[in-house]
C-alpha cells in the first residue's frame, strides 16, 4: 500500500539525493581536479615532481616562511591587543562593550580592496618607521581577522564568569596582569585556539592586502608562479587549501567540545557572518 | 446566543478499531481500540510513552498506522489524507502562525475553504469572542500569553467546524492556575459547539475534571475506559488503579471472593486475584482513623486544610496514608497508637508480585 | 588624583585597542572618503565626477550583474542544499558533515579557487580534457572561464555554502507544529509553502541572497587571479587605479571608487539587517 504520506516521504528522499548529489559533485569536482592537474605529465603517466618543487623552489620557499611568520605574528598582536581590551570592558567599562563590538565587527563591511586604498598611505609610514618587510603586514592583518577573533573570545569570555573570577583572585591580592595570564586565559583555552586557528587560515589565504600593497607572501607568489609553471602552482594551491582546511576542520571540533557555544552567531544583526576571500 | 450562531451541531461518533503503529524497535499502539459517542469528551490519560500522542495523530491523519481503522461517523478516513479529514486540532504549544495575528489564524482554515472575506471577519469574530479573545484578535502570536495563545489555537480549530476536535496536551506549557481556568473554559465551549473531542493529557486531575470518559493507557493499549467516578471508584487494574489519584496497598487473604484485611471483610472487585495472598488497592478516604485502637502507629501528619492526611504504619510494616476531616485528628501526635477501619464495601485485590 | 581624572583611569585601559583600530582601520577609512573629494592635493569633484564616466558606470553594473546573479544563483542552491539537510536527521553524520564542509568552503576564495578552476575548466583543465576526449565537446570554448560567466560560476562556490550557513538557522526555526496545524486546517502541501512557510521565509531568504550580492561585490582575489587583462569589475577597476598614476585623467580615482562601493555595500547592509531584524521577531 502506498498511501500519500508514504508517496510524499519518497519524493522527499529522492529530492534530498539529487540534491546532494550535484552539489557534492560540483564541490568535489574542482578540489579532485587540483589534484590530478598537478600530477598529470603531458605525454601521459603521472609525477610528484610538481609537488617536490614546492620544497625547492626558493621563491615558494621563502614565501612559505613569510606566511607562517605572518600568522604567527598576526595571532601575538591579535592576542595581545584583543583579550586584555575585552576583559577589561567587562570588568571595568561595560559601558563600551557596545562601541568596541561595532568597531571589531567593522572590518565585515569593508571590502579589503575599500580598505587596501586607505592603507596605501598609513602603510607609506609603517615603511618609513619599520622598513618594508613583508612582515609589517601583520598590523593590517590584525584587523582583518579582528571580527572573527572576536566573536571566538567573546563567546568564550560569555561562557564564564568573569567578574566574579577575577574579583575572586584580585581579593586574594593578585594584580590585573596576573588575573589575566593565570585567571581568565587558562579559563578560556578553547576559545582561543579557535581565534588563532581561524586568524591563521585567513592570514595563510590572504592575497588583496599583500599583493597591493606590493609585498610578497605565499597567495601572491603562487599567482605569479601560475604565470610560468601552472602545475607547480596548483600544487602549492592545493597543499595551502590542505593545510588551510585541517585547520577549521580542527576548528569545528574544538568548537563543537567547547558544547555552550552561544548559538545563532547567524542571525546577529551586528555580525553578518561575511567570508573574506582572500 | 452565541450556541446558535456558533451552529452547535451534531458531533459524530469516532471509532478507533485495532489500531497498531511501530516506530523501529518501538511499539507504540499495540491494538488500541476506543470509540467516541457523538459529542462526548474524551481524555487520554497515560503515562509518558505509552501512546498517547500516536494515537491522537493517526486519528488526525498527521502519521498513518500499521494496521488498523479510523471511523469518523460512517466514514472510514484511514487512507484520508490529513488536509481532507476536516479535524480541529490544538498541539502543545507554539503552533500559531507566528506572522499573522490572532485574527488571520483563525480565518486561515476558512480561507483555504475559499470562503470570503465578510464570512470569514464575521466567523472569525465569533470563535474568538467564544473564546473570550476578541479585544486581542490583531496582536500577533509573539505579543500574546501562552495561555491567550491557545485559546486563540482553540478558537481556530473550531472556525473550521470540524468533525472531531483533537487536543494534544493543550495546557500543559501553561501554568497552574491559568491551567484550571482554560480547562474549565474549553469544556464550556466544547460543550457548547458539541463537537466530539479527543483529550490528551498525563495530568490525571486534568482527565478526571474535564472528561465525560477517560481512557487510561499503558503501553500502546487501552487499559479501562469508563467515567471518571467510576475509574476513581472501581479501577479495572492495579495499574490504573495507581495511575488514578492516590492509592494504598494493603496485603491482604483473599478466599471466595472475599478479603480480609484491617479486621474487616470486603467484596473483590472483577479483576482480582481468586485466592491466596494479594494486595489490596485501598483509596486514602476509604479508610478511617481513631485514636485509642491499637492497629497502627502514626508516622505523619500533613496538614492540608479543611483535610489531613495521616501516614499510619501498620504492625507488619506496611505504611498507609489516610484522608480525613482536619478535626478528627487534631489530637493525634506522631507515634500515637490508633485505630483504622476501613469504609469500602467492595476493593480491588492485585496479586503480590506487581 | 582629583575625582574625574579617577574616573577616567578605566577607560585608559582602552586607549592601546583604540589607539590601533584608529591608525589602521578608521584613519584608512576615512581617507578613502576624503580622498575621493581631494585631486592633486587641493578639494576636488573631479573624482566624483569620473564615477559618471561611461567606463565606471559600465564596469558598476557589470559588478552588480556580477553580484546579484551569484548571490541568487547561490542563495537558491544553497536554500536547497540546506532544505535536504534540515530535512535529514538533526543529530546525523550528514548534517554535521555538511555545515562543517560548509564553513570551510565559505572561506575558500582567492587565488587557489581561481586555480582550482583553472585546472578544472581551464584550457587544459582535468575536465576540459577529458570533455575534449572522451565527448569530443569543446567545454572551454573562446575562454569564457576568465570572464564574467566564469566568475559567476566561480563565486557559486564560496556563494552556496555561504547561504547554507546563513539560511539554516530560519529553517531549523521553522516547527513542524505549524505545518501540521496547517495541514489539518486543510492547507495542501503547496498552500502550505504559499501561506506559512513562505511568508515566514522571504525576508530571511532575500536577506540572505543581499548578504550574499555584499560578500561577491567586495571579493577582489579571486577575480584578480583569474583575469589579468581588463578592468571588467569595480575592484579591478581599483587594482587597475591604484597600480598605474592616472586613470581617466584622474590620480585619485581609487578613492573615489572605494567610495562607491563603500556606498553600495552600506545600502545592501543596511537592507539586509531591516530584513533579518524582520523574521528574527518571528522564528525564535
Ligand atoms: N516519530 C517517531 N519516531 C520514533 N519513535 C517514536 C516517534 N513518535 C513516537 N515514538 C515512540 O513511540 C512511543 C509513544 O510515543 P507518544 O509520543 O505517542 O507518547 P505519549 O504518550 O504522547 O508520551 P508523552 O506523554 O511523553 O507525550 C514512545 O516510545 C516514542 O519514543
Ligand atoms: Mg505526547
Amino acid at each position: 500500500m502506498t498511501t500519500a504520506r508514504v508517496r510524499a516521504h519518497r519524493r522527499l528522499q529522492a529530492f534530498r539525493v539529487v540534491v546532494l548529489t550535484v552539489l557534492g559533485l560540483f564541490f568535489l569536482v574542482p578540489l579532485g581536479s587540483m589534484a590530478a592537474y598537478s600530477v598529470r605529465v603531458p605525454a601521459g603517466g603521472r609525477t610528484l615532481d610538481f609537488w617536490r618543487q614546492l620544497g625547492q623552489d626558493p621563491d615558494l620557499r621563502g614565501a612559505i616562511v613569510t606566511s607562517l611568520e605572518l600568522s604567527l605574528l598576526t595571532v601575538v598582536l591579535m592576542l595581545v591587543l584583543l583579550v586584555p581590551t575585552m576583559v577589561w570592558v567587562r570588568l571595568r567599562v561595560p559601558g563600551m562593550s557596545r562601541i568596541v563590538e561595532f568597531l571589531c565587527l567593522l572590518p565585515l563591511t569593508i571590502p579589503a580592496i575599500v580598505l587596501v586604498v586607505g592603507l596605501k598611505g598609513v602603510y607609506a609610514w609603517v615603511t618609513y618607521f619599520l622598513g618594508d618587510s613583508s612582515l609589517t603586514l601583520t598590523f593590517a592583518y590584525v584587523v582583518l581577522v579582528l571580527p572573527y577573533a572576536y566573536r571566538s573570545i567573546d563567546a568564550g569570555l560569555a561562557s564564564i564568569d568573569v567578574v566574579t573570577l577575577s574579583e575572586a583572585a584580585r581579593g586574594l591580592g593578585a594584580g590585573w596582569f596576573t588575573v589575566i595570564t593565570r585567571i581568565i586565559v587558562p579559563n578560556i583555552g578553547a576559545a582561543l585556539l579557535s581565534a588563532a586557528f581561524i586568524s591563521v587560515a585567513l592570514v595563510l589565504g590572504e592575497f588583496t592586502l599583500a599583493s597591493l600593497l606590493s609585498y610578497t607572501n605565499l597567495q601572491v607568489v603562487i599567482n605569479l608562479l601560475g604565470k610560468s609553471d601552472s602545475q607547480t602552482s596548483v600544487a602549492a594551491s592545493l597543499a595551502s587549501l590542505v593545510f588551510a582546511f585541517v585547520l577549521l576542520i580542527l576548528l569545528s571540533l574544538v568548537g563543537r567540545r567547547r558544547g555552550a557555544r552561544r548559538t545563532a552567531p547567524a542571525l546577529d544583526l551586528m555580525a553578518p557572518p561575511v567570508a573574506k576571500e582572500g | 446566543m452565541i450556541a446558535t450562531s456558533t451552529g452547535a451541531r451534531e458531533g459524530l461518533e469516532v471509532r478507533l478499531e485495532d489500531l497498531r503503529r511501530r516506530f523501529g524497535t518501538v511499539t507504540a499502539l499495540d491494538g488500541l481500540s476506543l470509540t467516541l459517542a457523538p459529542g462526548e469528551l474524551v481524555a487520554l490519560l497515560g503515562p509518558s510513552g505509552c501512546g498517547k500522542t500516536t494515537a491522537l495523530r493517526i486519528v488526525a491523519g498527521l502519521d498513518e498506522p500499521d494496521s488498523g481503522r479510523v471511523v469518523v461517523g460512517d466514514r472510514d478516513v484511514t487512507d484520508v489524507s490529513a488536509n481532507k479529514r476536516d479535524m480541529g486540532m490544538v498541539f502543545q504549544a507554539y503552533s500559531l502562525f507566528p506572522h499573522m495575528t490572532a485574527q488571520q489564524n483563525v480565518e486561515f482554515g476558512l480561507k483555504l475553504r475559499g470562503h470570503d472575506s465578510t464570512r470569514r471577519r464575521a466567523r472569525a469574530g465569533e470563535v474568538l469572542d467564544l473564546v473570550g479573545l476578541s479585544s486581542q484578535k490583531d496582536k500577533y502570536a509573539g505579543q500574546m500569553s501562552g495561555g491567550q495563545q491557545q485559546r486563540v489555537a482553540l478558537a481556530r480549530a473550531l472556525a473550521i467546524e470540524p468533525s472531531v476536535l483533537l487536543l494534544d496536551e493543550p495546557l500543559s506549557a501553561l501554568d497552574a492556575k491559568v491551567r484550571a481556568q482554560l480547562r474549565d473554559e474549553i469544556r464550556r465551549v466544547q460543550l457548547e459547539v458539541g463537537t466530539t473531542t479527543l483529550f490528551v493529557t498525563h495530568d490525571q486531575e486534568e482527565a478526571l475534571a474535564i472528561a465525560d470518559r477517560v481512557g487510561v493507557m499503558s503501553q500502546g493499549r487501552l487499559e479501562q475506559l469508563d467515567a471518571p467516578e467510576a475509574l476513581y471508584s472501581r479501577p479495572g487494574s492495579a495499574f490504573v488503579a495507581s495511575f488514578v489519584g492516590l492509592m494504598n496497598r494493603v496485603p491482604c487473604e483473599v478466599q471466595g471472593g472475599r478479603a480480609t484485611l484491617l479486621g474487616t471483610s470486603v467484596t473483590t472487585l472483577d479483576g482480582s486475584v481468586h485466592g491466596g495472598r494479594g494486595v489490596a488497592l485501598v483509596r486514602p478516604e476509604q479508610v478511617q482513623v481513631a485514636a485509642g485502637g491499637d492497629d497502627a502507629t502514626v508516622v505523619h501528619i500533613s496538614f492540608l486544610g479543611s483535610f489531613s492526611r495521616v501516614t499510619a504504619r501498620l504492625v507488619e510494616g506496611t505504611e498507609l496514608i489516610v484522608q480525613t476531616p482536619s478535626a478528627t485528628v487534631q489530637d493525634l501526635r506522631i507515634g500515637d497508637r490508633v485505630g483504622l477501619s476501613l469504609l469500602a464495601d467492595d476493593l480491588l485485590v492485585s496479586a503480590t508480585t506487581d | 588624583m582629583s575625582r574625574g581624572v579617577r574616573r577616567l583611569v578605566p577607560v585608559l585601559g582602552l586607549v592601546p585597542f583604540l589607539g590601533y583600530l584608529t591608525i589602521f582601520l578608521l584613519i584608512p577609512t576615512v581617507s578613502v572618503v576624503v580622498g575621493a573629494f581631494v585631486e592633486k592635493d587641493r578639494a576636488s569633484l573631479s573624482n566624483i565626477r569620473a564615477l559618471g564616466d561611461e567606463v565606471v558606470l559600465r564596469t558598476l553594473w557589470r559588478s552588480i550583474e556580477l553580484s546579484a546573479e551569484s548571490a541568487i544563483i547561490g542563495a537558491v542552491l544553497g536554500a536547497l542544499l540546506a532544505y535536504a539537510v534540515v530535512t535529514g536527521r538533526p543529530d546525523g553524520t550528514l548534517r554535521r558533515s555538511v555545515t562543517s564542509a560548509c564553513g570551510v568552503l565559505a572561506q575558500f576564495g582567492g587565488v587557489t579557487l581561481a586555480f582550482a578552476f583553472i585546472a578544472t575548466l581551464g584550457f587544459s583543465g582535468v575536465v576540459t580534457e577529458a570533455g575534449r576526449d572522451v565527448l569530443g565537446v569543446d567545454l572551454f570554448g573562446s575562454g569564457w572561464l576568465f570572464g564574467l560567466k566564469g566568475l559567476t560560476l566561480v563565486y557559486t562556490y564560496f556563494q552556496i555554502p555561504l547561504m547554507v550557513i546563513v539560511f539554516l538557522p530560519s529553517l531549523d526555526g521553522m516547527r513542524s507544529q505549524w505545518r501540521e496545524a496547517a495541514e489539518s486546517l486543510g492547507a495542501s502541501t503547496w498552500q502550505f509553502w504559499r501561506y506559512v512557510a513562505g511568508p515566514l521565509l522571504l525576508p530571511a531568504f532575500l536577506g540572505s541572497t543581499l548578504l550574499l550580492f555584499a560578500n561577491a561585490f567586495a571579493a577582489y582575489a579571486t577575480a584578480a587571479a583569474l583575469v589579468s587583462q581588463g578592468s571588467p569589475i569595480l575592484p579591478l577597476l581599483i587594482r587597475n587605479a591604484l597600480t598605474s598614476e592616472i586613470v581617466l585623467g584622474q590620480s585619485h580615482l581609487a578613492f573615489a571608487l572605494a567610495l562607491d562601493m563603500i556606498v553600495v555595500v552600506v545600502v545592501v547592509m543596511t537592507m539586509y539587517a531591516l530584513l533579518l531584524r524582520r523574521t528574527s521577531r518571528w522564528l525564535r
